[in-house]
């Protein structure tokens, strides 16, 4: 064997991501490793599981239920009514000027969660919010007494988080419905389907990945909301990420291995739901080409 | 389209422009009211001669600046460099920069709290500098996956290969080329990434609550629970904000679609 001396440089080209790399790294990566490595590691560093079966003693599997529930229903009415409007303004129901705004007020209010959103829904549905008072003066309406409504509440929490699924709805839905031809409803007219039918056996079917996918990223989008739900229920509802806030603060659980498991547990349900919002997503696009 | 289906679409228009409309009426209106029986704007002269909103107002404009300019700092020599030399990598790339969508930002700063405190190899939380240098970090990492998308697409309206080519035949060297020939090139996007950047930094809450940081998002949280009026003014002030840097995303990807048209 002879040694041939090489021309060829060592490749450097790597080099130019290191900067990314390391920002990645330091700020990501390490952080979020460190929560899942600390999941399963006991006081002394050893390996175990006891910190996830823990993790259904006390609170905790209560809260991550409400969390769950809160989330499958914002998702879910947020899914229907931005679907119903998304279609509204894309097959004509009303005048097609409409949509531009629409979807320019989407990508705005899709990303107004926060600290302010809860005050907005204080100060409109709260003891003495604007609808409060203009149910009870005009009609005489007591929203807790009558219907039973309070937004210190699930179903409080569930109507402020629609604010923002909403737009997230209508943003990530319309391109997929401006993906219907008119051929295949045409196609379907003339073997004689009804309206209905179209639906029910076409169009449904060509959307049912979209639908889905949407869902389940509405759904991490509720599960991992902090601030919305801080700021209008402080901690009268007993919700993951409020729990998790407290257990950062003062470790309340009086186990901090326990914290990270709840954090990891926090993890694997949104890592779970975008993963089948991607996955679901590729299987859509086959019929968006 | 028979009139079923039309008035079913009004509806459902209709329906939701309540829903969007009313609570912002709702909070406009109830922060109108800190005088009894007529609207005035006392809230927000009380709010505005606050010592405090100034102090945490002013820290969280400077946090988002220092944060965008990491941020481009980071993100457009790295899109630029996967654009040029490894095209490969690109889709790795860009599922890391969506990471921070998947990672609920609570965990990540729960990391930075355990990792970086005052007994580890980079004790970050044990001075004020380090914490507010982490509390930047933490909303870089936040605004990543909207900054790299942003210059992403900026770069593809643009022809690298041969700007990068020309300007080295010129003699630039990378820096050169980044500073004066790619970043001019995709300003409009980098302004679109920069603006949601400020958006979303402005009144960010969990980050800065949890690294015990003065800036707004906590501070409206904290004067909410014992102020009357004053949390709603500075609400639809928060949501003014909002709303401007979303009208200046849009501003500005018009005015680039008009530059490219006159060409």
């Amino acid at each position: 064997m002879s040694f041939v001396p090489s021309t060829r440089r060592l490749p450097l080209t790597w080099v130019g991501l290191a900067p990314f790399l390391i920002f990645i790294t330091l700020f990501l990566i390490l952080p979020t490793a460190h929560i899942v490595i600390g999941a399963f590691q006991d006081r002394d560093g050893g390996f175990t599981l006891q910190n996830l079966r823990d993790l259904n003693t006390g609170t905790i599997p209560s809260s991550y239920w409400i969390s769950v529930k809160i989330s499958v229903a914002s998702a879910s009415l947020g899914c229907l009514i931005g679907f119903a409007m998304a279609a509204a303004v894309t097959f004509g129901a009303v005048p097609r000027w409409i949509k531009a705004p629409l979807m320019t007020f989407s990508g705005v209010a899709s990303n107004f969660a926060g600290v302010p959103l809860a005050f907005a829904f204080l100060a409109t549905f709260g003891p003495v919010g604007l609808v409060t008072l203009f149910l009870r003066n005009n009609f005489g309406i007591v929203l807790s007494r009558d219907l039973g409504f309070n937004i210190l509440s699930f179903w409080g929490l569930t109507v402020t988080y629609l604010f923002f699924q909403i737009p997230l709805m209508i943003l990530i839905i319309t391109p997929a419905l401006e993906g219907l031809r008119r051929e295949w409803r045409e196609a379907a007219e003339v073997l004689g389907a009804t309206g209905l039918q179209y639906w029910r056996m076409i169009a449904l079917p060509i959307l049912f990945p979209s639908l889905l996918g949407t869902f389940a990223l509405l759904f991490a989008n509720a599960f991992g909301a902090v601030a919305t739900a801080i700021a209008l229920t402080g901690s009268a509802l007993n919700i993951v990420p409020i729990q998790l806030f407290a257990q950062i603060r003062g470790d309340v659980l009086g186990n901090p291995n326990l914290g990270y498991a709840m954090a990891f547990g926090m993890i694997v349900v949104t890592a779970v739901a975008n993963v089948l919002y991607i996955w679901l997503r590729i299987r859509a696009e086959r019929w968006l080409k | 389209m028979s009139v079923w289906a039309r008035i079913a679409g009004w509806a459902a228009l209709l329906f939701g422009l309540l829903y969007f409309i009313v609570p912002l009426g709702g909070l406009f209106e109830f922060s109108l009211k800190a005088r009894r029986g007529v609207y005035s704007l006392d809230a927000y002269a009380k709010v505005i001669g606050d010592a405090e909103f100034q102090a945490t107002f002013t820290y969280s404009v400077v946090m988002a600046l220092v944060t965008i300019a990491v941020g481009v700092l980071i993100v457009v020599p790295t899109a630029f460099w996967v654009r040029l030399k490894m095209p490969w990598a690109r889709p790795y790339v860009e599922f890391i920069t969506l990471l921070p969508l998947v990672i609920p930002a609570i965990v990540i700063v729960f990391g930075y709290i355990r990792l970086y405190n005052t007994s580890s190899w980079l004790p970050m939380t044990g001075s004020v500098t380090g914490t507010n240098l982490l509390l930047a970090m933490g909303y870089t990492v936040l605004a990543l996956p909207y900054m790299y998308r942003a210059v992403d697409t900026g770069l593809r309206t643009i022809d690298v290969a041969t700007l990068t080519e020309a300007a080295q035949s010129l003699g630039a060297g990378w820096i050169g080329i980044l500073g004066r020939v790619i970043l001019p090139n995709v300003i409009p996007a980098v302004l679109s990434g920069a603006f949601l950047t400020f958006a979303i930094v402005i009144g960010e809450f969990t980050l800065a609550a949890l690294l015990d940081r003065p800036a707004f998002g906590p501070y409206l949280q904290r004067i909410g629970a014992n102020k009357p009026y004053e949390p709603f003014a500075l609400s639809v002030i928060a949501f003014a904000i909002t709303w401007a840097c979303m009208g200046l995303i849009q501003l500005v990807t018009r005015f680039s679609k008009h530059s490219k048209a006159a060409r």
